[in-house]
C-alpha cells in the first residue's frame, strides 16, 4: 500500500450531505475486477449524462478540479453500502485525501485499507472549506498527516483520525503481513475459545 | 467486583485477541460470503494463501441471482458469470455453498439465521453493509470492504477500533400495525444518517422486547441506515425460540452448555453508555422516505419539506437536490404522490412475517400499479405459498418471484425504469440505487401494501381489516 504522509494539491468542493457509496460507484460497475481502471466510473451518474457525455455542471468536470486529489465533502461522505469499488474508484481517479464533517464507518476503513486518508473535521470547519475552495478554486489545499493539519490559504485545520488508521497510512502497512506476526496468539485464542464456547462450531443436523 | 458492562462490551471483550495502537485483532466466528466477495478471493489467490476456516465461513448466492426462470441458464452472461465465480471459489476453498439451485439460497441476512448459522454472542463479518440484522441475535455482526473480506478468508481475524456505545431505548405499545420499520426510520429521522457513525448500536426497551425476531431483524437491519457500526438486541426467550432445532444451530451437550452462555448477554444494570437516544413507541407514525437518504423520513400525514422554510442554508441545497431528484413540489402532502411500481422484499422486509402483514392489505384487492414480491428466501417462499399467500399476491396483480437481493439494489437486472417511482421494503432511498433515475420511498411491508391499492403514497390503518 503506498503511504501517506503528507501532500499538497487542488481539492475539489462536493460539500452536499449524503453522498453515498452508490453515488461514487453506481452499484452496476461492481462486477469489475480491480485493474486500476475503477476511476473511469467515480461518480459515474453524477459526472455524465445518459449518452455518456460530461455534465458541464458537475465540480469533478471543471478546470482546475479534474486535477484535483484531494475532496472537500458535506457530512455523511461514502455512507451506505461497504463497496470497497467506491474507494477504487477514488483512488484510480487519483483522489488520496477527502475531508468531511462525517464519513461512512466501512467507507472511512476500506479507505485506510487503500491508502486514501479520511480526514475527519467539524462542520463549521468542513464549510468554511468548501467556502474557502468554491472562491478561490485554485488555492492549493495542503495535507499533513504527520501533524495532522489541513491548511488551505489562511485556513489551518487540524483534523481527526485514529491513531491506528494514521500509523498504517504513514507508513504503508499491509494488515495481513501485520497480523501474522500475531500468529501464536491467533491460535492460542483459538483454542481456548474452543474449550470455553464449543458451541461456536458449526454442526449440522443429521 | 468487576464494574457493570454493556452487551456490546461483552461481545467485544470476549473475541478480543490482542491489542495495538488503539485497535484490536477480533476472532471471527462465522464468515459469509456471496458473489460480490470476489475481490477477497482475487486477493487470496494472489497471496497464494487458502481460506483460514473453511468450516466457519458460508458461501451464498443472492445478489446477482434471477428471480425469474431459474430453471433456465441466466442470459446476461456476465450476471451468469458473477454466480458461478462464486461456485468455483467456494469450491475451491471448501466453503459450504447455499447456491442457486439449493433449496436454502435465499438472501444471507435470511438464511443465516434460519438455518441457525446465526448465534447469540457470535461475531459476524460478511462483505456486505447489511450485516448489521444478525444483531438481532445478540451477535456482533457488522459489513466490511473487500480488502477485510480478504483479511478474513486469510486469517479468520480482523483489526477494528472499539465503537462508543449508543443505546436506543423505545418503550411503549406500538400502535396497531406498526412495525419494526416505522420505528427504525423514526430512529434515523430523529438522530440522521451518520447518527449512530462510530456508536455500536443497543436497541433496548419494551417496544423492542415485544418485536419478534422478524422485527428485531428489520430493525438491526437499519441500525447502518444510521450509520452505526451494529444493531444488537439482548437474546431472550423469544430468540432462544427462533433457533430450536435450526439445521446448523447448537444441540443436546452443546445447546445447553450454549443457553448457559447465552442468558449472559445482557447489559449489566449501571453500565455506562456512551449515548443514550429515547423514544416513546406511542409517538411513531407509519413513515415513508420523501428524499433520498434514508433520514428523510416522515410520517406519512406530512407534507415535503420546503427548502425556502429551512434555516442552514446547505440543507435547505440538499432538499432542494433531493426533492427535484424525486419530482416533488415543496409543500406537497405524501399521500398524494402517486406511485408507478412497488417492490416487496430485500433483507429488510421480506420474511414471513412481512409478506403476511402485505398480503392482509393486498387481499381481495387490485393492485393499482404493477409490483414484484421476491421473498428473503427460498424457504420462506415454500411457506408463504403453504400459507396462501402467493395466490393473494398474484391475485391483487403482482408478481410471485424466487429469492434474491433483486430490485434493493438491481444488479441482477430487476430495476426501476428511469424517472419511475417505487414503493419499496427496501433499506436505501438513495439516487439509483434501484436503477438509473429511479424514485424510491422505503416503507413498512404493510405501507408498500397501501401505496399499490391506492396508487399512491397512503396510510394502510384505514385498510387494515378487524381479524
Amino acid at each position: 500500500m503506498e503511504k501517506f504522509i503528507r501532500m499538497t494539491a487542488i481539492a475539489c468542493p462536493l460539500p452536499a450531505e449524503n453522498i453515498d457509496t452508490d453515488q461514487i460507484l453506481p452499484a452496476r460497475y461492481l462486477k469489475l475486477p480491480r485493474k486500476g481502471e475503477h476511476g473511469k466510473v467515480l461518480f459515474h451518474d453524477l459526472r455524465f449524462d445518459a449518452p455518456g457525455h460530461e455534465k458541464a455542471d458537475f465540480a469533478l468536470n471543471k478546470s482546475p478540479w479534474r486535477e484535483a486529489k484531494i475532496i472537500a465533502g458535506g457530512r455523511n461522505f461514502g455512507g451506505g453500502s461497504s463497496r470497497e469499488a467506491a474507494v477504487y474508484a477514488l483512488y484510480d481517479f487519483g483522489i488520496r485525501c477527502v475531508i468531511a464533517p462525517s464519513f461512512g464507518d466501512i467507507f472511512s476503513q476500506n479507505a485506510t485499507k487503500n491508502g486514501l486518508l479520511t480526514a475527519l473535521v467539524t462542520d463549521a470547519e468542513g464549510g468554511a472549506l468548501t467556502d474557502a475552495l468554491a472562491r478561490e478554486p485554485t488555492l492549493p489545499v495542503t495535507v499533513d498527516l504527520d501533524q495532522q493539519i489541513v491548511v488551505c490559504g489562511d485556513l489551518r485545520i487540524q483534523f481527526t483520525i485514529d491513531p491506528a488508521r494514521r500509523i498504517r497510512l504513514l507508513n504503508g502497512w499491509d494488515d495481513i503481513d501485520l497480523t501474522e506476526t500475531f500468529r501464536g496468539e491467533i491460535n492460542a485464542f483459538k483454542a481456548a475459545n474452543l474449550k470455553q464456547r464449543p458451541w461456536i462450531v458449526p454442526t449440522q443436523a443429521t | 467486583m468487576n464494574a457493570p458492562q454493556t452487551l456490546f462490551d461483552k461481545l467485544w471483550s470476549s473475541h478480543e485477541i490482542v491489542q495495538r495502537d488503539g485497535e484490536s485483532l477480533l476472532w471471527v466466528d462465522r464468515h459469509y460470503v456471496h458473489e460480490g466477495s470476489f475481490h477477497g478471493f482475487s486477493r487470496l489467490a494472489e497471496k497464494g494463501a487458502s481460506v483460514a476456516e473453511p468450516g466457519l465461513t458460508f458461501g451464498v448466492a443472492d445478489h446477482y441471482v434471477p428471480t425469474r426462470d431459474r430453471n433456465k441458464p441466466i442470459p446476461n452472461p456476465e450476471i451468469a458469470r458473477m454466480v458461478s465465480q462464486l461456485d468455483k471459489n467456494t469450491a475451491d476453498q471448501n466453503i459450504t455453498l447455499f447456491g442457486l439451485k439449493d433449496r436454502r439460497q435465499g438472501i444471507v441476512h435470511v438464511i443465516g439465521p434460519e438455518l441457525g448459522l446465526t448465534l447469540p454472542g457470535l461475531l459476524i463479518v460478511c462483505g456486505d453493509s447489511h450485516t448489521s440484522t444478525h444483531g438481532a441475535f445478540g451477535a456482533f455482526a457488522f459489513g466490511i470492504g473487500a480488502s477485510e473480506v480478504a483479511h478474513v478468508l486469510m486469517t479468520q481475524t480482523l483489526w477494528q477500533k472499539k465503537p462508543m456505545r449508543m443505546r436506543i431505548t423505545v418503550d411503549g405499545a406500538l400502535a396497531e400495525g406498526l412495525g419494526a420499520k416505522d420505528i427504525a426510520l423514526a430512529v434515523i429521522a430523529k438522530i440522521g444518517a451518520d447518527g449512530a457513525s462510530s456508536h455500536a448500536i443497543e436497541f433496548a426497551g419494551s417496544a423492542i422486547r415485544a418485536l419478534s425476531m422478524e422485527g428485531r431483524m428489520t430493525l438491526c437491519n437499519m441500525a447502518i441506515e444510521a450509520g452505526g457500526r451494529c444493531g444488537i438486541v439482548a437474546p431472550d426467550a423469544t430468540a432462544f425460540n427462533y433457533l430450536k432445532g435450526r439445521e446448523f444451530a447448537p444441540k443436546g451437550d452443546a445447546l445447553d452448555k450454549a443457553m448457559r452462555d447465552w442468558i449472559e448477554l445482557k447489559s449489566d444494570a449501571g453500565a455506562m453508555f456512551d449515548r443514550e437516544v429515547s423514544i416513546d413507541a406511542a409517538t411513531v407514525a407509519p413513515f415513508v422516505t420523501w428524499g433520498t437518504s434514508p433520514e428523510d423520513a416522515l410520517p406519512i400525514d406530512g407534507r415535503v419539506p420546503d427548502p425556502a422554510r429551512e434555516q442552514n442554508l446547505e440543507r435547505a441545497k440538499y432538499i432542494r437536490g433531493a426533492i427535484d431528484y424525486m419530482g416533488l413540489s415543496p409543500g406537497e402532502k405524501l399521500t398524494d404522490i402517486a406511485i408507478d411500481r412497488v417492490f416487496i422484499g430485500s433483507c429488510t422486509n421480506a420474511r414471513i412475517e412481512d409478506l403476511r402483514a402485505a398480503a392482509a392489505i393486498l387481499a381481495n384487492r387490485i393492485s393499482k400499479v404493477p409490483g414484484l414480491v421476491s421473498p428473503g428466501s427460498s424457504s420462506v417462499k415454500r411457506q408463504a405459498e403453504e400459507e396462501g399467500l402467493d395466490r393473494l399476491f398474484r391475485e391483487a396483480g403482482l408478481e410471485w418471484a424466487d429469492s434474491g437481493c433483486s430490485m434493493c439494489v438491481g444488479i441482477n437486472g430487476d430495476l426501476v425504469a428511469s424517472g419511475e417511482r417505487c414503493a419499496s421494503t427496501t433499506n436505501r432511498n438513495f439516487r439509483g440505487r434501484q436503477g438509473v433515475g429511479a424514485r424510491t420511498h422505503i416503507m413498512s411491508p404493510a405501507m408498500v401494501a397501501a401505496a399499490a391499492v391506492s396508487g399512491h403514497l397512503a396510510d394502510m390503518r384505514p385498510l387494515m381489516r378487524k381479524a
